[in-house]
This record gives C-alpha cells, structure tokens and sequence, in this order.
C-alpha cells in the first residue's frame, strides 16, 4: 500500500514539505506574489512585456457595477466569467453561446442573467479568493481553441501546465478536462493529466486520479498519437514569464488557440506534483541539475538546455 | 545550511529549558511527575456591591475564622483604591475596608482557598466559657408566650434528648402543613425563622448559636449564605439547617460567621449587598499539603499558574492545552497529510467535544453541519450576498441548536445540552465551505475534508482530554517551550508525508 520513501527519494519525487520549505519559500520571494495571485495584474505585466494573453473585456470591481450587467455583457456570446485572485479554478464560469436571453455553458447547461449575477456577486464578495478577500471579477474572451485538442478533451479548454524552476523549462503536461471534472481542468477533480516530452512535445504517459490511462475516458482517443503543435513556441513563452515574475518556481498555464496560437492563461506560485506522475519523473533530479547551471543563460538558451537535458532521446 | 542550523539551534535550546524545568521541578522541588490522588479545593468568593453618596465609606464584612475539618488556604482581597485592614473583634475576624470619597457604585472583593481535609470529621470540644443570655420571650404578648410554651411541652413529648429536641422543633417549623401554633408563631411573631427558633431553643435554656455558612458543593455563582443553628447538649455541638434539619455530614458545610454580628455593615453609602460564589478544582492531595512549604523553598513557582486567582487558572487549563491540539494538527498534517476544512478548525471542534464528551459531539456536529448544509443550499438559490448568507447560516445554525436542545431536554439525553459549547461562528463558516466545496469539487471533496477535519479533532480530543497530557499541561507549563520545539522542527521537515507514499506509489516501481 505504501511506497517506500527511501525508493521515492532516489527517484527524486519532490513531496509537498519539500516543495513547500525550498521551493516556493525558498525560490519564491513573497512580494511578487501579488503579480501572479492577481490575474489581472498578471494580464498587465505580460502585455507588456510582450507575451501574449487571452483578451481582457471587461472588469467589474463592485456590486454596484453588477446593475449594468446586462449593458456590459451586450454583443458577447463566448466568454470567461473569473475570480481575479481565484485558486484552483474556482468561480470560473465558461459562456459558450447565447440563445436570446440564455448563457449556454460547455455542457449545454442554460443560465440566466441572474445566475451570472449571482457568480459575479460571489467573486466580488470573496468567496473564491485565498483569505476571503473582496476580489474582481474579470471577463475574458474565451479562448477558441484549437481543433487538435477536441479529441482530448470534454467540455473544456485542455492547457498545458510548464514548470519554470530559475528560468528553465523542467516538466511539462496537458491537463484534459473529463465529464467528471466537469470541464475543468484540474487533476484532483478528475482531469487526465498527460506528460509531455520536453523536446517534441509528444505525449508519454497520461494518469487520471493517479493510475495510468490510455485513452481519453470520455472521448475514447489515444493519448499516444497526441503531439502537440508548436511545441517550442510554448516552451519560450512559458519560460519568459521568469524575467516578468522573478518566481523561482513557477506554473505557467498556456492554452492554444486556433487563430493566436500559445496564450498564457495564468501564472502559479504554488504548482501541484501531480506533474510528477503524469511524466512518470521525479522534479528534483531536473532541478538538481538547473542548480548547477550558471544563471545568466537567455531564455533560448535555457530552453535548448531543457530540450537537450529533459528530452526523451 | 546557516538557517537549518538556527532552526536546531533554537528547536533543541527550547526543548533543554522545558525539559530542565520539568527536572527542576520534579527532583528538586518534589512536584509530582504522575497525577496523584486528587481532592476538591473551593473557591469561596464575596462580592459587596453598594453604592458610593460622595460621603466616606466604611464596609465591615465578618471574616471566618479557622475551623475544623476544613483548611484555609489562601486569602485574597481585592478592592481598588479602598484601604484594607483586618480587625480581631469577640466573635471573630472582621475585614474593613474603608475610603474617604466614594461615588458610584463600587464592587468590593474577598475570596478564600479552602480544602476539605482528608479524613474523618472531628467536632470542636465545648467552649468552656460559652454563658448564654436567658430568653424570656417577655417582648411577646401573652397569648403567643402561650402558644410557644404548648409548642415547645409538646416537642419535649416527642424527644428524648436536646438535639431530637432540636431536630424535632426544625422538623416542626418544615412540615408541610405546619401546626397551628408554627403558623402563629411566623405570622405574629413577626421575625424570621431563624430568630424564632433561635430564640425558642434558647427559652428552654438549650446552649445554641447562629451559624452562618455555604454548603461546598459544586460551582455556584450569586448565592446567599445559608443560616442554619449549632445546638450543644453538653458533650457535642450539632449543626441544623433551617430547612433539611440535622446535618449529618457537616463537614462540607462551611462556617462563615458565628454568632449574632451583622455580615456585612457599611456605613456611608447605599444599596449595599453582599453574595457568594462557590468554585470547585481537583488538585492533587499531595501537592496541595506541600504548597506552602514549595512557595517558601522556589521563588519560581511564585510567578507559576498556581500563583493566579481560581478562576484564571480554570482558564488556563483549557488554553495550555491548545498547543498540544496543535502539535496534533500539525503532525497529522505534516507528516501524515491529512486534509482538513480550516486549518486550526480541528482544534476549536475537539475544545468543544471535552465539553460534550466525544461521542455525543462527534454526533451533535454531523447532525448540525449535515441540516446546515441542507439548509444552506436552498439559501443559495436565494441569491444573497456572501456575508448576508453567512449570518443566515448562523442563524439557523443556533436554532438547529436550539432546537436539538428542547428536544432532548424532553427526552431525556442530558448530553445534547452541553451543545452550546460548540462555537456557532465557526460551525457556520464550516458549512458555508463545506457547501461551496460540495459546489464546487462535488461531494467526494466534503467528505474528505470533512472526514479529515473530524479525525484530526478525534486525535486532538483524546490527546488534549488525557489526564496525564492535562496534567503535566497545568502543572509543567515550561512544557510548551518543547512543544514549540518540536513544532519549529517539524516545521523544518521536507521528507514524504504518508499519504505521499500512496500517492507516488507509482512512481516507485
């Protein structure tokens, strides 16, 4: 039933103490958690730094604002309805469609204007943000994605989840939403988490609840033909959100989409494991090995030092 | 590693002072390691309240004197800004405080330490010179004179000696339906029973005195003293309880005042009024008979928890255990990674549970939070703002309490009323996350960390109720400097928790 540790540790599995003492208090400075904590911060500082993100509509800030929901959410049919200091995808909403006075959801699901409302007025009282927090809520364009991912997903946006540990690439997966995670995309909800090849962008292993799957359980695809496309354009995005965090360790969220190709979806300064098992790979002997290199590499050149030290030859 | 370094450095110099301490405590000054054989001590409190005319007060408050059987242990005065004398009067000790201007209303305090001493109950030998003052009830009229010697003809019938003559007469002034001569006696003689009595013994030249005292009993606030009167029939004095008769166990009866002396006088203000207040502790036996003894040899234990008044350290009893609830939320969370709903909520809920007994609470919580969240998502179909939804929730939290309450207060479960130990705050943001998590991740989610909530607060119960942790607790409180260290140090481990174990179990292979 139990893993040996001492097995664990020669694979090098980052465990949750670990990560908490030397990685994010270790690498990452708590006065630019704000950056990465708030979305639409986040937004900012990576438009102008040139990385591209899906497109900011609208932001509502207080409850009187929500009078004029109905003005504000005239002409959008495809939207994302988000907690600015949200975790772990809560009090996301997803707008697919509109049918006269109906807000379709991915799983066909109709809301009305006031159930809209009723998230909206949640965010902004602070029930999904850490602390309880008065929060923002933020409406985004919704992210048309790709085609080559419809096999691989339920009802959701599939992103794929890059760990920048000092600037490098060191393990990558695409998160798939299932019916059970009911279109989300986190793994502890159901999701198949599938590692991915550092140097191709091939899939190798997929896990759904931490045991091994083959194919998609909804759409029934094999996750051995997945590759992703412009690999290489995902991996330097993602690695360039290092210079604009200053996060040591970071999860960097990217999403495809058909017409604008890899957006960042959001940045974390607490990123999960799980990451591990998807890749089948323990992260410190990646990291032990980042440790050692000298820190003034640009990014292309960290990337080429992850596709060539992380790769699967 | 500068900082790992630190954090041991300063990890084990905590542990070294607590376990010093502890040694210090138990092989110097003879503390006992192991709980002992436990006694009562009672708290007695008076609280004099009056009210100040801007004129000079003097209050005078009868003191108790030593008495057999029962200890005094300590004497504690509490009143700010009046002066505080003790005098030796003929019926004994009598407090005075006194100030020059007083305005408004004022609380004076006097509270005692005492002990019932082990041990059977030895009754005082007679006072030698005890003369008695003959009553000839002379100040009544003729007609009552009469009723009361008939009275007292027809008690003596029935007793065969002065305490069933004592006993007989009380029964008397208790019955049901009272003799027609008790009925005149208490409505003309126009004094309460006490003096009737006291007076009608006395008639009969019985050597008797008025006693004023408390019953040690459990915890009791705002209560009068207890008149009762000691009867001697040349060779033993026996007390008598205005209302139970005979005292057989007079021993946990505590005598305040003796004699006639007023309680309380006070002179230069108004509305005086003087009550008690009656607590009860376990100590060891041991340790009590050395306190005195201990407190002269180590100045240490003089700014110990015991050096605080009764009511702090019932307090502190509680708070000190706190840390060790969270040394458990911490080892369960650290080293076997437990989910909880709220990280010190465990905690506040096992609090609760060594108020309710574990079983009863444990049950009590799943009902509440189980009608909570039933509750709580038609109120989300209302659409309310969060903290409007919140108060709500709490609402309805006190009256499902309430409710539970009543209903078992009619049948019967005794166990279900200690539910207002459960603090409402906290049950009602525990079903507000509960019920977004149900929302939000689905019910497998709530049950894991509800599940996980109530299984830290089950090991935090029974750590923090085992009397051996309470003990050494309350009496070697230097021991938190060890569980901080042990905290700091498991706050410094970056090994696998074991529930990592099962979750990497595949990466092992």
């Amino acid at each position: 039933m139990f893993a040996n540790p001492f097995k664990l540790k020669k694979q090098g599995i980052l465990g949750m103490n670990k990560r908490n003492i030397h990685y994010i208090g270790g690498q990452n400075d708590r006065k630019y958690y704000p950056l990465v904590d708030n979305k639409v911060k986040t937004k900012v500082i990576a438009e102008n730094a040139g990385i591209a993100v899906p497109k900011l509509l609208a932001t509502i800030e207080r409850q009187s604002q929500l009078r004029k929901l109905k003005d504000i959410l005239v002409g959008l049919d495809k939207f994302v309805v988000k907690p600015a200091q949200g975790s772990g995808g809560k009090g996301i909403l997803v707008i697919v469609e509109r049918e006269g006075d109906h807000f379709i959801k991915p799983n066909g699901q109709r809301l009305e204007l006031r159930d809209i409302h009723q998230d909206i007025s949640n965010i902004l009282s602070g029930l999904y943000s850490l602390g309880g927090k008065p929060d923002v809520a933020m409406i985004e364009k919704l992210v048309e994605f790709d085609p080559i991912f419809e096999r691989y997903s339920y009802e959701g946006v599939p992103d794929i989840r890059v760990i920048i540990y000092k600037g490098y690439p060191a393990m990558a997966m695409l998160r798939c939403s299932t019916k059970e995670s009911d279109g989300k995309a986190n793994l502890h909800q159901g999701a198949v988490g599938v590692g991915i090849d550092m140097a191709s962008g091939k899939a190798l292993f997929a896990v759904q609840h931490n045991s091994p799957v083959t194919h998609h359980p909804d759409t029934g695809y094999d996750f051995s033909e997945l590759e992703i496309p412009h690999w290489k354009k995902i991996i330097l995005l993602a690695a360039s959100c290092y210079e604009v965090t200053h996060l040591g360790y970071l999860g960097v969220d990217i999403v495809l989409d058909k017409n604008l190709g890899p957006l960042i979806l959001e940045l974390n300064a607490r990123p999960g494991l799980a990451i591990q098992i998807a890749n089948k790979t323990g992260a410190l002997k990646r990291f032990d090995l980042i440790d050692k290199q000298s820190k003034t590499l640009d990014i292309s050149d960290r990337v080429a030092f992850s596709i060539n030290h992380f790769g699967v030859k | 590693m500068p900082r790992r370094f630190q954090v041991l450095l300063i990890a084990l110099s905590f542990a070294f002072v607590g376990f010093f301490l502890v040694w210090y405590k138990v092989n110097v000054l003879g503390i006992p390691f192991l709980p002992h054989e436990k006694s009562s001590v009672y708290k007695v409190g008076a609280e004099i309240s009056f009210e100040g005319k801007n004129k000079a007060v003097l209050v005078s408050m009868a003191l108790p004197g030593a008495q057999d059987g029962i200890q005094i242990l300590s004497e504690d005065v509490a009143s700010s800004g009046f002066g505080y004398a003790e005098a030796q009067t003929e019926n004994g000790k009598r407090g005075e405080w006194s100030k020059r201007k007083v305005v408004g209303p004022q609380i004076l305090y006097y509270s005692l330490e005492v002990l019932i001493e082990p041990g059977e109950y030895n009754p005082k030998p007679p006072i030698e010179s005890f003369e008695q003052e003959s009553e000839s009830l002379s100040d009544l009229p003729n007609t009552l004179i009469n009723t009361a010697k008939n009275l007292l003809d027809d008690v003596r019938l029935r007793s065969a000696d002065t305490h069933s003559f004592a006993a007989q007469l009380i029964q008397d002034f208790n019955a049901k339906e009272p003799s027609q001569a008790v009925k005149i006696l208490l409505a003309q003689g126009g004094e309460a029973k006490l003096e009737i009595l006291y007076r009608l013994l006395r008639y009969r030249n019985i050597l008797v005195r008025k006693v004023h005292g408390l019953y040690l009993e459990s915890a009791r606030r705002n209560i009068a003293l207890t008149p009762m009167l000691e009867v001697y029939d040349g060779k033993n004095w026996q007390l008598y309880d205005l209302n139970k008769g005979k005292v057989t166990r007079d021993k946990n009866f505590f005598i305040w005042k003796q004699g006639g002396d007023s309680l309380i006088d006070v002179t230069g203000a108004e509305k005086s009024n003087i009550r008690f207040s009656l607590n009860e502790r376990q100590v060891p036996v041991q340790y009590l008979l050395d306190k005195k003894e201990l407190l002269e040899k180590a100045a240490i234990l003089d700014f110990s928890l015991f050096s605080l008044p009764v009511s702090e350290q019932n307090a502190y009893r509680h708070i000190l255990l706190v840390p060790f609830g969270a040394l458990v939320v911490v080892l369960l969370r650290v080293l076997v990674g437990l989910r909880t709903s709220g990280t010190f909520m465990p905690i506040l809920i096992a609090l609760a549970f060594m108020e309710t007994t574990l079983f009863a609470g444990l049950i009590m919580f799943i009902v509440i939070v189980g009608m909570g969240l039933i509750i709580r998502s038609y109120l989300s179909s209302l659409n309310l703002l969060l903290v409007a939804r919140i108060s709500a929730v709490m609402i309805v939290v006190i009256m499902i309490m309430s409710f539970m309450s009543i209903l078992s207060f009619k049948l019967g479960i005794k166990e279900v009323l200690t539910i207002t130990f459960f603090p409402m705050i906290i049950l009602a943001w525990t079903i507000e996350r509960m019920s977004i998590l149900w929302e939000e991740e689905g019910a497998k989610e709530v049950f894991i960390q509800g599940g996980g909530s109530l299984i830290v607060a089950v090991f935090a119960y029974l750590v923090m109720s085992h009397p051996f942790v309470s003990h050494m607790a309350f009496n070697f409180p230097e021991l938190l400097l060890v569980v901080l260290a042990v905290i700091i140090m498991l706050g410094r481990y970056s090994g696998y928790r074991l529930s990592e174990l099962i979750r990497f179990k595949s990466l092992a292979e």
